[in-house]
């Protein structure tokens, strides 16, 4: 607030920007829109794929279908003669599956974390969030590395290192928008009728937080979907013989010159994916930010 | 050099007007009180002054003539050589305006054409301030609130400006402090032969400083003239409810009050460390009478407050409710106890749930404390809602929909659904206008006679005094300086302290 | 201020030495034997028993933990299996080249960010701020392989073929023998982080511009550039310091992914290697370095923060 606008609004507004209308602030955004048809595109094409993949070409992602590396069918063969075009259609639902399901784990663990050492504060504040330091001082993919090395590239095991690793982040989050939160005089007003502290928690923290949590939640997912894609990539995600993007971009960039559909497709996928989930985040950040400015 | 606005007209980017056609003068050495509640565009009249709009406001029409030169008419920067050094600018909020990480004597020095460690020691002196290189090289954080407003005033008055516009300098300053900073303000206003410009909503206070007043409503001006003609024979309806609105020390005495003791609060002792915020104080409030505790900023009357209500466990003593001892918890209180005292917070901007509307927000406490039924519930609720005086279309509405006068009294109408026999109101009206202040203080007064409650009513503005209590205790450093009858009080104060309050506090 | 650097320092310490734990307990997890490992399939009970004890495996736990950090302490990072040498000689290169990525990353980002995010803040509103946020939050959004890919789509096969996409250093030699090597692998990581750089540098110098001090400071008649360079940008500096380490450290993470698709020799590219070939060693060494870097980064930029905020800074 500058000195000047102090005046014209005798107490400052102190609580925080979740307002009921808030997605339909977001809606009103053009990235809102965008991001949404685009990541609906994506999200189409992944779901529906593996169903309509052989009823379109009518090969499996996994047959022969045809001399490596040639240019027969809609987007040609990859290195071991597979249809592109149809494992390129396989390839978003696994991807997609595990980014939600880790997103998921990282939310409901970081959120309940974050509120509950905002709340509490004092020492058992300082401890989970120090501890929750500890967690923070790998970045994410080395820490899936590690977790991968250590146990085998299973698909639960990516879900959940991706989401544990979401989780100290989110938290941080969670419990700064708490801390807001619970020195608005609101919370104090419900001790007052001595209410449960679990149902101050959810009946008066947690519905007043959301903005800042909706926006975490659209940010992990375009990360979830990043690292997921990366570490297949890396070889160390979803493994061969399955179709998956992230393998796909990997397996297929030595032909990059003779056959380019084969990295094109799944790069294209992924990035329009990710720029839509981050448009639509973007939108909800910019609706909480403007509250006041009505 | 003196000021001429006339019919100035400012409206937004979009095209909505906000000032439609406003016109003051002020000679030099006069000052100039621009009066009005929250969106009465004082402000924006103001910085016109300086040839300054707030992002998203433009100038329509008008002029703004500082010593013969039209303003509006310059480039901004020609405008800029003008600010600081022919007019300037004192802000309502030093914390806001003062660079934190820039010592003080920079921040002033950067005003003046040359650097001159000489003119800001003078500067600093002239304002009532240390002037040695040591105080100047202090940051705003290690200087009180009143310090960093005067550092504010002594960077305005450092160029000897022709024209100085104070936007609102003493609120949320002490009473004490206050009387200080308007003194200086007349002083120094005087002695340059200044052109001041003083905007405030507070009349008691134009009463001391302003030799005229124009008072201004949704952008325009509906007033003008000398101070007493103004206040003493106001013409416009607006002048005179906003009048009336102001709380007065003067009146006659309430018929004095009969009543047993409902809440007792013996011994109450409260530490942080080796800070002691409230030092053994003894405090009894009777049936139907309205007690005020007063204290400034400091004095521990909001954790008394909260310890009577059970929103702080952490004293020693005891409160008692007829008789009984209280938990010093609510969690630890029956529901009994805990419908038979309640309290009101002083921000209505938070004490509601923004998530809920009127009605659930004020549904809660009988949910929680009582065994009624939905329907007895809602019915009730609608009846403490009329009791405030809210329409009951409001009751579905969200809190952000409601003004701040309106979301208080909601709050209020929450804290009396129970029907508590003590009320505990934590500066309930400090953050509304005047005006609206008026209407909150008559809801409470109407409910305190219909429901014979007890209330305590926390303040730190000895004016409201006549206007809504019984009996008064000011509070000092923790202890209770004096204690008795309103009219006692104020026309025979026993302690210095409250002695020195009524002297500070500016009257109409 | 001295003691809270100080109490800074000890935390980050402690932090540390827990992630030492933690990588230690990870590694003790790890499937399989590393004495069979070496030795093969053919190895004798007898063999693999002497070479156990030799390597210290049949000592206690805490032990070998101690031994571990004390080797780390020493500068000996273990031996490895893979290569069967010593964890120093396979990274000592390798650690110098991806410090040289890390190095340009960083500086040309947080110079394109600082820069790019006051210009867009200074210009609030206008199209060309629009564009720029429109870009950069599209970039943001990609993973680093994708943005790299794209990159070496766009410059090194299809449209231009402007830089190599693979990175071909003749042992023995520096990666910067060939700088246009090291143009692709640098630009992606520059691109992965300078946007969120930029927006952040301009979300906070909007609100500075915004505040009380810097209104005051224009209607005291101050010069705009004196508005800007003494009462904005100095308090722009604590809040992006802190985001710019963040995004920093990152890149110690991103760095592996970037390697991997340009074949850089670095030790992203040494990590991926060592779990593919459950080389515990080498996997634990990169791993602690790693988090170091990160560990280090972040306390830089707390400090940075408490430096320039005053109300710390004048105690």
């Amino acid at each position: 607030m500058t000195a000047v606008d102090k005046l014209e609004v005798v107490a400052t507004p102190e609580v925080p920007a979740t307002h009921p209308g808030l997605f339909h602030r977001a809606w009103a955004l053009p990235t809102a829109k965008i991001g949404t048809v685009l990541t609906a595109v994506v999200v189409l094409v992944a779901v529906l794929g593996p169903w309509l993949g052989p009823v379109i070409t009518g090969h499996d992602p996994t047959d022969f279908a045809g001399k490596p590396f040639k240019h027969d069918g809609i987007a040609g063969t990859d290195g071991i003669g597979r249809d592109v075009f149809t494992r390129f259609l396989a390839g978003g639902s696994t991807l997609l599956l595990y980014a939600v399901l880790a997103t998921a784990i990282g939310i409901v663990l970081g959120a309940a974390v974050g509120m509950f050492a905002g709340y509490s504060g004092g020492r058992l504040d300082s401890v989970v969030m120090r501890g929750n330091d500890v967690l923070l001082s790998f970045p994410q993919l080395v820490f899936a590395l590690l977790a991968i090395a250590m146990i085998g590239p299973h698909g639960w095991l990516l879900v959940t290192v991706i989401g544990v690793t979401h989780a100290p982040r989110i938290a941080r989050v969670a419990r700064q928008a708490t801390v807001a939160v619970v020195g608005c005089d609101y919370i104090r007003a419900a001790e007052m009728y001595a209410v449960p502290r679990w149902r101050i928690l959810t009946g008066e923290v947690l519905p007043n937080i959301t903005g800042p949590l909706m926006v975490e939640l659209g940010l992990r997912l375009t990360y979830s979907i990043g690292y997921v894609a990366s570490l297949s990539f890396l070889g160390l995600g979803i493994q061969p013989p399955s179709a998956d993007w992230g393998l796909m971009i990997n397996e297929n960039r030595i032909a990059l010159v003779v056959q380019p559909w084969g990295v094109l497709l799944p790069v294209l996928a992924i990035a329009v994916l990710t720029v839509g989930t981050n448009l639509i985040t973007d939108s909800l950040a910019s609706a909480a930010a403007h509250k006041e400015a009505r | 050099m003196s000021l001429d606005v006339t019919d100035l007209r400012v409206s937004t980017v979009a095209g909505s007007p906000v000032l439609h056609g406003v016109s003051y003068s002020i000679r030099p050495g006069e000052i100039l009180a621009l009066v009005g509640e929250s969106g009465s565009g004082k402000t924006t009249a103001g910085l016109a002054a300086l040839g300054h709009f707030r992002r998203g406001l433009v100038p329509s029409g008008g002029t703004v003539t500082v010593g013969g030169t039209d303003i509006l008419g310059l480039t901004e920067p020609e405008r800029r050589a003008l600010r600081g050094r022919t007019v300037a600018y004192v802000p309502q909020d030093p914390a806001l305006s003062l660079n934190p990480s820039l010592r003080i004597g920079r921040q002033i020095a950067e005003v003046l054409p040359a650097p001159d460690a000489d003119r800001v020691a003078e500067v600093l002196a002239e304002v009532g301030l240390p002037s040695d290189p040591a105080y100047q090289r202090r940051y705003p954080h290690q200087l009180s609130g009143g310090q960093q407003q005067r550092v504010g005033i002594a960077m305005a008055f450092a160029c000897r400006p022709g024209v100085v516009v104070l936007d609102e300098p003493t609120t949320g300053l002490d009473v004490t402090t206050q009387a200080l900073v308007l003194e200086t303000i007349g002083t120094l206003a005087e002695e340059h032969q200044v052109a001041a410009l003083y905007i405030t909503h507070d009349l008691a206070v134009v009463a001391q400083i302003a030799d005229r007043v124009a008072v201004m409503r949704g952008g325009r001006v509906v007033e003008t003239g000398t101070t007493r003609e103004v206040l003493g024979h106001p013409t416009h309806a607006y002048t005179r409810e906003l009048l009336d609105a102001v709380p007065s020390l003067d009146g006659a005495a309430p018929a004095a009050h009969e009543g047993t003791p409902v809440l007792v609060a013996k011994d109450i002792s409260v530490s942080y460390g080796s800070l002691d915020v409230l030092r053994s104080v003894d405090l009894t409030v009777d049936t139907g009478e309205c007690l005020m505790l007063l204290g400034e900023s400091g004095s521990g009357k909001t954790t008394l407050s909260q310890c009577l209500s059970g929103l702080t466990a952490h004293y020693t003593g005891s409160v008692e409710l007829d008789g009984v001892p209280l938990a010093p918890s609510t969690r630890q209180r029956s529901a009994v106890q805990l419908r038979d005292v309640q309290y009101v917070f002083q921000s209505p901007f938070s004490s509601l749930n923004p998530r809920r509307t009127i009605a659930q927000s004020v549904e809660v406490p009988l949910t929680r404390l009582t065994t009624m039924d939905k329907a007895r519930r809602r019915e009730r609720v609608a009846e403490m809602l009329d009791r405030v005086r809210l329409s009951r279309a409001l009751a579905r509405r969200l809190p952000e929909q409601l003004s701040g006068g309106e979301r208080q009294r909601a709050a209020i109408a929450r804290a009396l659904v129970t029907t508590p026999r003590v009320l505990v109101c934590d500066e309930v009206t400090s953050a509304l206008d005047v005006s609206v202040q008026a209407t909150v203080l008559d809801v409470i007064n109407d409910l305190r006679r219909e429901l014979g409650m007890a209330i305590v009513f926390v303040t730190h503005n000895i004016a409201l005094a006549r206007e809504v209590a019984d009996r008064i205790a000011v509070l000092l450093d923790g202890r209770i300086a004096e204690c008795g009858p309103v009219d006692e009080v104020l026309t025979r104060p026993s302690h210095t302290y409250t002695r020195e309050l009524l002297a500070n506090t500016p009257k109409l | 201020m001295a003691r809270l650097i100080v109490r800074r320092l000890v935390v980050s310490l402690a932090v540390l030495w827990l992630v030492t734990l933690l990588v230690f307990i990870a590694t003790l997890l790890l499937p399989g034997d590393p004495a069979r490992a070496i030795l093969g399939q053919q190895a004798t009970p007898e063999r693999i028993a002497a070479l156990q004890h030799q390597l210290n495996l049949d000592a206690p736990v805490w032990q070998r933990y101690l031994d571990w950090l004390g080797g780390v302490f020493t500068g000996d990072l273990g031996f490895s299996t893979a290569t069967q040498g010593s964890v120093n000689s396979l990274l000592g290169d390798r650690i110098v080249a991806s410090l040289v990525l890390l190095v340009a990353a960083a500086v040309i980002s947080t110079a394109v960010g600082l820069a790019l995010g006051t210009w867009t803040a200074m210009r609030r509103g206008r199209p060309v701020d629009h564009a720029v946020s429109g870009i950069s939050l599209v970039i943001a959004a990609l993973p680093e392989f994708v943005i790299g890919m794209a990159l070496i789509i766009l410059l090194s096969t299809t449209v231009f073929r402007l830089f190599p996409s693979v990175t071909l250093t003749r042992p023995g030699a520096q990666v910067w023998s060939e700088p246009s090597q090291l143009v692709l692998p640098v630009l992606t990581l520059v691109l992965v982080v300078a946007p969120y750089i930029t927006r952040m540098m301009r979300a906070t110098m909007s609100e500075v511009l915004d505040s009380g001090y810097v209104e005051m400071a224009r209607l005291k008649g101050l010069p705009e550039r004196t508005v800007i360079v003494r009462h904005a940008f100095p308090h722009a500096i604590g809040p992006v310091a802190q985001v710019i380490a963040l995004q920093l450290a990152w890149l110690a993470g991103g760095v592996v992914v970037v390697e991997f698709l340009f074949r850089y020799p670095g030790i992203g590219q040494a990590l991926i290697d060592a779990v593919n070939k459950r080389d515990v060693e080498v996997v634990q060494a990169i791993t602690l370095m790693i988090a170091a870097m990160y560990i280090v980064v972040n306390l830089l930029a707390d400090i940075v923060g408490m430096l320039t905020n005053p109300k710390v800074a004048a105690r």
